[in-house]
């Protein structure tokens, strides 16, 4: 929330000029007949996309030449508001003049971009970008019906987030080389969510197949499995000393802390009678791993057991597992 | 030319209600609870104005109005309130409202929800009313309040609400009514209806917008939601907006001498660009009109989605609503639309009308030219709603 948030502005303030004029005069507004195609030796596509129960629908028509795959003519009508009917018409107009590979290259934001009145100011409010989604869709359904193919195939890569396109494989891609840990930061990278909103979570205004909370869940938790793959597979090449202490789990550091135990301070305390045990681990928020351990023995009740065999216990730990190590005794 | 038909969402301050504040600007400005003169000078003026409250509402001298900011604190007071008095303690743990209620209802009680409230939303049926047999079937005595509103804002179909206090009675329960929409519009007599508490607001019924009130029956107590200084009984704290009161006291004493006007003349108007609309194809009105608050219309224009409609309208000077999702500032979709009836379209192209004493038959005739064209324009660009030829084999 800031100043800027306070007072809601109307939807309208936020659309173009290009979009307001389109809205009151469509420039390919209508209908291609059979009649009409036939006539120029065209052939004609027509495909519908969306519902009334969605809020929008667009039907596209296209006059195409068969010999050149080129799309000759383009016509649109809209059921929805006025971004959609802005949207749909800017798309038909792109449409024209291209091949039908050319035409479904063409995306929301391509038809976004084409209403804006200067290249810096989005045409639309953030909430109405998914409106412009829908020409990129109906756009596949009618060169899937030219080609006689199925919709889906013309999409190569699974789009999580349709208003700003962003793909699955790169909100993964980006989790994993940034270490991201919330949504917010998923959106700050990519955009992805940051316009109606649907794809953070299940309940938004439509349902989507992937939201952000799972990909980012599923995703940690892939990366975390890559961590002790990574490390397990260290071990088997004998280059375990390359990873660092503070990638292992909780279990490994568990083992290295016990051996470096074992090998340098345990022999000691023995020695003169005493002993230790490690009751805990516990990584802190501010990036520390605390070891929480109980003196047995004639350890016990010594006064070196805070001072001088603390000190030497911990330096043993820093030095051979990590300087982010504290021993707390109990 | 300009035709302001929303008036369900505010309503122009009456020129006699402006005249009437404008002395407590900067003429009789001080703070009422003062004690030299220029606090005491507005003490008249505002004697007059409760009594113009308690008459418009017909409440009892025991009765409280309270003023208050808005509705909206009003609405919050009373569930707020009751969480306080008899559900922290045990005694209670459920509250009964309606689906088809005004956001500050809902909220609210979804907020108590997070703290462990039990709360049971009515359904309504596909005129957007809520049927006495369902609130009978989910009250029980651990019910604390039932908050049903008086008519809603999206449709204008009246509640049978005085048929609900009595049941919440029955029970135990108390009976809040969120008025907003029926003060200024039907008669409202809270000794009739028997509720303990009702909410309105000043700037729907021709008063000032920053100013409303509770009306609590029997002074019966109910947990502060604004403490502080000892205004309006000790009940709400606050510097008394002066002119905003005396401005909803005499907007309530003219709303209430309009009644007939509005049963009357209003309804004649609202009937006439009802009926104009029925002429036109593919038009479906909400709810009976004899069951509606006389001034309000609710249709569904098949294949035009409310955003564009209302676009059309306003370019040429006419103010309406919608309930679309498209229109909302966070897209989501007005719960009222799709609580109504199985027309899942309904959502997308809702337009709602709403007139008031102001408004005149040329406004009407006017809208009415409007809108025919609107239809035309936006059906010619529809995708929807035309003939489709059998031959393509998309589907929708």
């Amino acid at each position: 929330m800031a100043r800027s948030d306070l007072i809601g502005g109307s939807i309208w303030d936020a659309y173009s000029q290009k979009v307001q004029d389109l809205m009151n005069n469509p420039q390919n507004m209508g209908e291609i007949t059979e009649e009409e195609a036939k006539e120029k030796g065209l052939k004609l596509i027509v495909a519908d996309f969306g519902a009334e129960s969605c809020g929008d629908a667009v039907r596209l028509y296209w006059a195409v030449d068969e010999s050149t795959n080129i799309i000759k003519d383009a016509k649109f009508k809209s059921f929805g508001c006025g971004t959609a009917i802005a949207s749909s018409d800017t798309m038909a107009e792109l449409c024209v003049g291209k091949t039908v590979d050319a035409a479904v290259k063409i995306t929301n934001i391509d038809v976004e971009f084409a209403m804006r009145d200067n290249p810096d100011t989005p045409a639309v409010p953030p909430q109405k970008m998914h409106c412009s989604v829908m020409a990129y869709d109906v756009i596949k359904a009618a060169a899937a019906s030219y080609k006689g193919v199925d919709a889906e195939s013309f999409e190569d890569e699974i789009m999580v987030c349709e208003c700003a396109r962003v793909s699955l494989g790169t909100i993964k891609e980006v989790i994993k080389i940034n270490d991201l840990h919330t949504v917010e930061e998923i959106t700050n990278y990519t955009k992805a969510g940051a316009f109606c909103k649907s794809c953070i979570k299940p309940g938004g205004h439509e349902d989507r197949e992937y939201y952000l909370v799972d990909i980012l869940k599923d995703t940690r938790a892939e990366m975390e499995m890559g961590k002790m793959s990574a490390l397990a597979d260290a071990k088997i090449a004998g280059s375990e000393s390359e990873l660092s202490f503070d990638d292992y789990t909780m279990v490994q550091k568990l083992k290295a802390v016990e051996a470096a135990i074992d090998k340098d301070i345990r022999p000691m305390l023995v020695m003169d009678g005493g002993n230790l045990e490690i009751l805990d681990i516990k990584d802190t928020d501010d990036g520390n791993t605390d070891i929480y351990i109980r003196y047995l023995g004639a350890c016990s009740g010594c006064a070196s057991s805070s001072t001088g065999t603390l000190f030497a216990i911990e330096s043993v730990l820093k030095e051979e597992c990590s300087p982010k190590i504290r021993v707390l005794p109990i | 030319m300009r035709v302001y038909l929303d008036n369900n969402a505010t309503t122009i301050v009456d020129p006699k209600v402006f005249e009437i504040m404008e002395p407590f600007f900067v003429q009789s400005y001080g703070n009422p609870n003062s004690l030299h003169q220029f606090g005491s000078e507005s003490h008249p003026a505002l004697r007059d104005a409760m009594d113009q409250l308690y008459t418009g509402l017909n409440a009892k001298d025991a009765d409280d109005i309270v003023v208050t900011s808005c509705a909206t604190e009003s609405i919050n007071w009373v569930i707020k309130g009751v969480y306080f008095d008899h559900i922290v303690n045990g005694e209670k743990n459920h509250i009964i409202t309606s689906e088809v209620e005004h956001p500050a209802v809902i909220a609210a009680c979804k907020f108590l929800e997070t703290l462990g409230v039990q709360v049971t939303y009515l359904p309504v049926n596909e005129k957007g009313v809520v049927e006495i047999q369902t609130l009978k079937d989910s009250i029980t005595d651990k019910t604390a309040l039932v908050s049903i509103m008086w008519a809603n804002n999206e449709t204008g179909m009246i509640f049978p609400i005085k048929e609900m206090a009595k049941i919440a009675h029955e029970y135990g329960a108390l009976f809040h009514t969120d008025g907003v929409q029926a003060v200024g519009k039907i008669p409202v007599d809270v000794q009739d209806v028997d509720v303990d508490f009702m909410s309105f607001s000043a700037h729907k019924f021709h008063g000032p917008k920053g100013v409303g009130g509770l009306y609590i029956k029997d002074s019966q107590p109910l947990t502060s939601l604004l403490h502080g200084g000892e205004h309006m009984g000790g009940r709400r704290s606050g510097t008394l907006n002066v002119p905003g009161i005396v401005g909803m006291g005499k907007a309530l004493e003219i709303a209430v001498e309009n009644l007939d006007f509005e049963k009357n003349t209003v309804k004649r108007l609202r009937d006439k660009l009802e009926d104009e609309i029925l002429k036109i194809d593919g038009m479906l009105v909400v709810g009976d009109r004899d069951e509606r608050t006389p001034n309000t219309i609710l249709v569904s224009v098949k294949g035009i989605e409310g955003e564009a409609m209302l676009w059309d309208l306003n370019k040429h000077g006419i103010a309406a609503s919608t309930g679309s999702a498209c229109a909302s500032e966070d897209l989501e979709s007005n719960p009222v639309m799709e609580a109504i009836g199985a027309e899942a379209d309904l959502a997308h192209t809702a337009l709602r009308l709403s007139l008031s004493r102001f408004t005149t038959e040329e406004e009407i005739d006017y809208a009415v030219l409007v809108l025919r064209k609107a239809v035309i324009r936006l059906r010619s660009i529809s995708s929807t709603f035309s003939y489709k030829p059998d031959w393509h084999e998309s589907k929708l």
